[in-house]
């Protein structure tokens, strides 16, 4: 898709812009700077941004729903149309006291225990793609893209599965993803048989037809106080999943797998010490964290002393919240043991990643089995690796090289 | 060492679980419960300590 390119950013803290290259290329650095400079940026573009970088104003607003509704959560010159409570994609969009509804739904399907049984699943994805990955490496290629040949894959199948849903529209699941995060508010122009919306219709229509266990089917036979779901709310939960499940667990796969390129001495420690493991997925959480989350301002209001308007966008970089000198020690570096880590990757409050305890399982056997089989790798070229723009963040493209 | 646990702070990040199933265990809905009253036995005081450090909405508190 051809989008014009975003205007030059000479100043970050009153002009910055989550979606340019410059970004992509260097959040970390334009996080810490404005911390100590201008904790709570402004800038005019979509209409008018915020952007906190300290644990504490990220916190808070998380948890204040009633100023920060999450009616919008993808910064877009345009403001949704679907009002809250519900939203387009509830529970993500939706705002209290709808939200605990919504989401109360999904909890049980994602619980800790619940999750622990999707393990074989998982590991036999992962595995599937290590298997492919040695014969293209048998047959003579020397350079793999481990974000389009392994990352990229992996959540995409776990969710299909979970939906029963053909792995083969794996592709189209991308196509969607790319449309709502990476180019936001674009997909007005698309015909509506390319749409997410269009491609969901039809699966529940079929899916309410034909019950299965699978996770469409719990939700048509979901209920809200004896009510059954309204087809559209069944339908943005589902887009929810697959926008929600697929980028975000790639990148948080991709970025560990970047850091454990360059890092041998990394790379030793996990294989040689099974109990780092549990910290080392920490510690790729924080430091890696792809998601940044966004609110629309409810009301005009005055926070930490900034005059925010009713109708601007406040951004939840929780990345930025994770490298806060004030709420971590020695927060810019990486430590594979860290032991405390009260890492905000997946959001804080009411909207808590409900498919925490999934990307866990996910980012940990992916990494298991990719170290299991190849110890030992390097970046082909590190200038190679492309960040993705937006609200997350993790490598698209991912040249690996395997020392003989 | 004694160990309290604030329900309505806990949004089920699923830390303490993870880390200190001895002395955590999960509700259906993922929300954590707390297994023992007051007194955190003398072995498993370093686990209560890792399950309050890691829990991102502080509703782990630990008393000496
Ligand atoms: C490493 C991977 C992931 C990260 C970093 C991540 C991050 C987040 C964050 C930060 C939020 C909070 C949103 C907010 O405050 O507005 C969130 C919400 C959510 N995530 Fe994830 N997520 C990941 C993977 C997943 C997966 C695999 C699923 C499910 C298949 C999922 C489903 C959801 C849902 C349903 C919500 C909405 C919860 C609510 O609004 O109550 N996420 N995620
Ligand atoms: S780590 Fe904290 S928020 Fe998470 S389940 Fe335990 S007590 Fe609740």
């Amino acid at each position: 898709m051809a989008t014009a390119p975003r205007p030059t950013v000479t100043d970050w803290s009153t002009d910055f812009d989550h979606t340019h290259p410059d970004y992509a290329a260097s959040a970390p650095q334009i996080w810490d700077d404005l911390r100590e400079t201008c904790p709570i940026a402004h800038s005019d573009r979509f209409g008018g941004t915020w952007l906190p970088t300290r644990h504490d104003d990220i916190s808070t607003i998380s948890k204040d729903p009633e100023r920060f509704s999450s009616q919008g959560v993808v910064v877009t010159e345009f403001r949704p149309d679907i009002p809250a409570p519900m939203g387009y994609a509830p529970p993500i969009t939706s705002d209290p006291p709808f939200h605990s509804i919504a989401r109360g739904i999904m909890l049980k399907f994602f619980s800790p225990k619940a999750i622990e049984a999707w393990e074989p699943a998982v590991r036999r994805t992962c595995q599937e793609l290590i298997a492919d990955i040695k014969d293209r490496i048998k047959a003579g290629e020397s350079e793999i893209d481990a974000a389009k040949a392994y990352s990229q894959h992996i959540p995409v199948r776990v969710i299909a599965e979970m939906l029963d849903l053909p792995n083969e529209d794996g592709d189209k699941f991308r196509g969607f993803i790319h449309n709502t995060l990476e180019a936001p508010g674009l997909d007005e122009d698309l015909p509506w048989e390319e749409t997410i919306d269009f491609y969901l219709d039809a699966k529940v229509a079929e899916r309410r037809e034909n019950l299965g266990d699978d996770l469409i089917s719990y939700l048509c036979e979901a209920d809200i106080e004896g009510m059954p779901l309204l087809d559209e709310h069944v339908r943005g939960t589902i887009a929810l999943l697959i926008i929600a499940g697929i980028d975000t667990t790639w990148s948080a796969i991709g970025a560990s797998m970047w850091h454990l390129a360059q890092s041998p001495a990394d790379r030793s420690r996990w294989i040689d010490d099974p109990a780092v493991r549990p910290f080392a997925i920490e510690e790729f959480l924080r430091f890696y964290a792809p998601v940044t989350m966004a609110r629309l301002i409810a009301a005009d209001t005055e926070f930490e002393g900034c005059p925010m308007k009713k109708g601007e966008w406040a951004l939840l970089p929780f990345p930025a919240a994770n490298r806060d000198p004030e709420a971590f020690e020695r927060a810019d570096e990486f430590i594979i043991d860290r032991a405390r880590n009260r890492h905000t990757a997946f959001g804080l409050g009411i909207h808590r990643c409900v498919g925490s305890n999934l990307a866990r399982l996910e980012l940990r056997i992916a990494i298991e089995e990719w170290m299991a089989a190849f110890g030992d790798f390097e970046l082909a070229d590190p200038d190679t690796v492309l960040w993705s723009t937006g609200q997350v963040r993790g490598p698209r493209s991912l040249p690996i090289r395997f020392p003989s | 060492m004694k160990i309290t646990y604030d329900r309505s702070a806990c949004q089920g990040h699923n830390r303490c679980y993870m880390l200190a199933s001895e002395l955590f265990d999960t509700d259906d809905e993922g929300y954590a419960i707390l297994l023992v009253e007051g007194d955190v036995p003398a072995e498993l005081e370093e686990k209560a300590q890792l399950a309050a450090d890691n829990c991102p909405e502080f509703a782990i508190t630990i008393n000496e």
